[in-house]
């Protein structure tokens, strides 16, 4: 294959190290996604894959473009900062749409918590003064 | 590129189609709607990371706008059908 010429020896061996990491991290994420019993414990593992992998594949891309071009090359760090900002908001989002869901399905059944800004009905109003409004 | 890169790649790409097929059975298993947007959401990640692998593969620094724009379009669409499930509509 013609490339130029690689990076030595110590530079490949963390990118390597770090590659496998992710996809052991990954793996993991995938698998507490189908073993895991309810929605509320399925949401967790997913933030493996959200931050370990994506911050093992952009480390070990930094040190391989920067050893590669010889110049510090931070361009794959715009990833990661994205991810960060936007994983937070998915997951509180669908966590308020599990909540959501449960609560119109069977109110007041289980241990999922009342509504507290009266969205959703509040099943049993005895004592406690009903909203206004 | 020394043999022990080139497998750690091929480790860590076999790890995301493994983990890429775990997140297909949950999409199609999920009992509720919820559960298919969150594999869905692990499913988008996993190939962006599949496409910084493979920046890292072939020397190529034009990989990394693909996966920007793998994590923009991904996260403006699970946001928006959570936010559908939520509510029933994406704007209110």
């Amino acid at each position: 294959m013609m490339m130029p010429a690689g990076v030595s020896l110590w530079v490949e061996i963390p990118v390597a190290l770090l590659l496998i990491l992710s996809g052991l991290f990954t793996l993991t994420a995938a698998i507490g996604v189908v073993r895991f019993k309810t929605f509320f414990q399925r949401m967790h593992p997913p933030a493996l894959a959200f931050s370990f992998s994506a911050w093992c594949v952009t480390l070990a891309s930094i040190i391989y473009f920067s050893a590669q071009d010889a110049r510090l090359s931070l361009h794959a760090w715009l990833i990661i900062i994205f991810l960060s900002l936007t994983v937070p908001v998915t997951t509180i989002l669908l966590a308020r749409t599990e909540l959501f869901r449960r609560r119109i399905g069977n109110p007041g059944a289980g241990d999922i918590p009342p509504s507290l800004s009266h969205v959703v009905p509040r099943p049993a109003e005895g004592d406690e003064a009903p909203p206004k409004g | 590129m020394s043999p022990f890169l080139f497998g750690a790649i091929v480790f860590a790409l076999a790890c995301y189609v493994l983990a890429m097929a775990l997140g297909l059975l949950r999409l199609y298993r999920g009992p509720s709607a919820q559960d298919r947007v969150l594999a869905m959401d692990l499913i988008y990640t996993i190939g962006m990371l599949v496409l910084m692998v493979l920046a890292i593969r072939y020397r190529s620094a034009m990989y990394f706008e693909a996966a920007l724009l793998i994590a923009v379009f991904g996260f403006v669409s699970s946001a928006a059908m959570a936010k559908f499930l939520l509510r029933g509509e994406v704007i209110e």
